[in-house]
């Protein structure tokens, strides 16, 4: 094996920024998922589910979030919340999929679409900073140490947000992982991980002892 | 009891137990801005939320490596005045504006921009009252930030539109909640309220000095605790809460405190306390208590040791008593209005209730689960620390100065 190019943390943090643009029914959900800018829409699917990296059940994204407690519309609400954004590569075919959900509701359902919810829907998006953390990592040994003490939201860009980054179906540590130190291996491990299903510090857990085994093979 | 400190002399280091990485993340973060001036505005250094907010938030920009200076407007009684009906009109009570208002808070605008220093690199005024400030800028220098604490849904027009051309002459504006926001032709920024962990009101207390504050106000520790912390006033509505205690009280032998600040000086509080009273009647479960004005660690131990926790506000700000309970990992049930919502994911942080009867049930629900109570509680904990805590506060102003920088 070469010398690895190294893993570069960074340290990652965003501010959120409230759009002139909300939605108090369906129809208006409809219209706004199609005027909605891509951080827009990367803000209440991407950004949220990192958001609330604690819980472990029950929470997909805000549109699903959003027809549940606001329009208490619980089948819309589960199929918003079953689109995995693990499965996009970018956000025009997240966005499509989402329209498509509420057009065909909206559609089958004319006068639930009309009605008010108890609290409207604001779209806001995130605006990003980002900077080195130290030196880069270029053992698996350093790797791990990285890991171990990365904040909840640098974690979150790189195991989550790098998918948009990557255009790939992978995060920034099964990328390095593969291309940097030739263990796809661990990268495929690590890409396993479900992240609706963990918090993010049981991912990290998991990405922890799979880097620890693998330094030992 | 753990021993108080003076809040001044906490650093971003006692904020490593509770944060972890966050905070050298943060000092990474803030390295571009070592060095440069942000300057901090608004009418008052002590009482109220925002004064207790920069009372925090300046000495950790400064640890930063920053240079932050905090001034307030000045002015006379007919100034204030101006300034608190200016507050109730833009939180949407009928203007009620002294006579010539608007050349007083004109003449004020013109005296303090006089007086101030206000060529530094970042300028944040808070609220209303320095806004027109922004006519000391000189050739667009700098970068100017409005950070409105208050609820903008619903202003009266006449001071809006007052006001508004000023607003829309900074380069940014925050608010705490989307909700609370107007249109406006510069970008606006959600930020929202924080409590300080490491306050009287929030920090981990002593079990015995808890047990004792029980004592001292002869509620039974052994029984269940309903607890709402609020001032007596007709929005927060002490007597629903009452009536929704009373089905609980069917099922459970549970009791209920009501807390809130003295209403001596307030004779719209005392009448409300006094409706309050009468609905309770004489059940020794129910402990109304009228707490001095500056009670943090009494209404700490209240919260700690609550069972469940309610706010049943009929209209809200933000609610920040709901983060206080949520970060003590207590269990709460509260209305859907104001910033409640965001702080009570439903089923997930928290129950949300939308009628006395509605409040009932969660709590019922809650007592009857304690085991679905406790995890609401731990996931209500992670959503603090995650959104509501000073610390996050200051990391959104490190990185929109950091944006700004950028553009």
């Amino acid at each position: 094996m070469g010398v690895s190019p190294g893993f570069q943390f960074v340290t990652a943090s965003y501010v959120i920024r409230i759009n002139n643009q909300s939605a108090i029914t369906l129809n208006e959900l409809r219209a706004g998922l199609d005027q909605a800018s891509d951080a827009s829409i990367f803000y209440h699917t991407f950004q949220s589910l990192g958001r609330h990296h604690f819980l472990t059940e029950g929470f997909s994204n805000e549109f699903a979030q959003w027809t549940l407690a606001g329009l208490n519309r619980p089948q819309l609400a589960e199929s918003l919340g079953g689109l995995d954004v693990r499965d996009y590569l970018s956000l025009a075919e997240l966005r499509a999929d989402l329209s498509r959900i509420v057009a065909e509701y909206c559609d089958a359902h004319p006068r639930e679409a009309a009605i008010s919810g108890f609290e409207p829907f604001h779209f806001c998006e995130c605006e990003e900073v980002t900077a080195p953390l130290g030196a880069p990592a270029r053992t698996l040994a350093e790797f791990r140490e990285g890991l171990e003490q990365l904040s909840h939201s640098s974690l979150y860009y790189h195991f989550l947000v790098s998918r948009l980054r990557l255009q790939l179906r992978t995060n920034d540590f099964s990328h390095w992982l593969t291309e940097g130190m030739g263990r796809a291996d661990l990268a495929r491990r690590i890409e396993r991980i479900d992240i609706y299903t963990n918090t993010l510090d049981t991912a990290r857990d998991q990405m922890v002892r799979i880097v620890r085994l693998g330094e030992q093979s | 009891m753990i021993a108080v400190e003076d809040s001044a002399a906490i650093t971003l280091d006692d904020y490593v137990p509770l944060l972890g990485a966050e905070v050298n993340e943060l000092r990474t973060l803030a390295g571009p801005l070592a060095g440069r001036e942000v300057l901090m505005v608004n009418s008052t250094r002590i009482g109220g939320g925002v004064a207790e907010l920069l009372n925090r938030i300046v000495p950790l920009l400064e640890e930063l490596g920053m240079r932050p200076g905090w001034e307030t407007v000045t002015g006379d009684r007919e100034f204030f005045e101006v300034t608190k009906a200016f507050h109730n009109a833009l939180h949407g009570s009928p203007a009620a504006l002294p006579a010539n208002a608007f050349d007083i808070f004109r003449a004020y605008t013109e005296y303090n921009r006089s007086r101030l220093r206000l060529d530094s690199e970042f300028v944040v005024m808070h609220d209303p009252q320095p806004l027109g400030l922004i006519d000391g800028r000189v050739n667009h220098a700098g970068h100017w930030i409005w950070r409105c604490h208050i609820d903008l849904s619903r202003p009266a027009p006449e001071v809006w539109n007052f006001l508004e051309p000023w607003a829309a002459r900074y380069d940014a504006s925050i608010f705490s909640a989307p909700d609370f926001a107007r249109q406006l032709p510069i970008p606006q920024y959600l930020f929202y309220p924080a409590i300080d962990p490491l306050s009287e009101k929030n920090r981990p207390l002593d079990s015995a000095f808890v047990r004792s504050v029980l004592e001292r106000f002869g509620i039974d520790p052994e029984r269940p605790i309903l607890t709402q912390i609020s001032r007596f006033d007709r929005l927060k509505d002490p007597a629903g809460v009452v009536r929704a205690y009373r089905i609980v009280k069917r099922y459970f032998d549970c009791q209920l405190v009501l807390a809130g600040g003295s209403a001596d000086d307030d004779p719209e509080g005392s009448v409300v306390l006094a409706e309050t009273r009468e609905e309770a009647g004489p059940d020794p479960d129910i402990h109304i208590l009228e707490l001095p004005a500056s009670s943090p660690l009494e209404v700490n131990a209240l919260q700690t040791a609550s069972t469940v926790v309610i706010q049943k506000s009929l209209r809200e700000g933000f609610g920040l008593t709901v983060a206080e309970a949520l970060w003590k990992k207590r269990p709460v049930v509260a209305s859907a209005v104001g910033g409640i919502p965001t702080q009570v994911i439903h089923r997930q942080t928290g129950l949300l209730a939308y009628s006395v009867e509605g409040t009932a049930y969660q709590i019922r629900y809650l007592l009857s689960h304690p085991e679905i109570a406790a995890r609401l509680g731990e996931q209500g904990h992670a959503h603090v620390r995650e959104e509501f805590l000073i610390t996050g506060n200051v990391k959104r102003y490190v990185t929109l100065l950091l944006l700004m920088l950028r553009a």
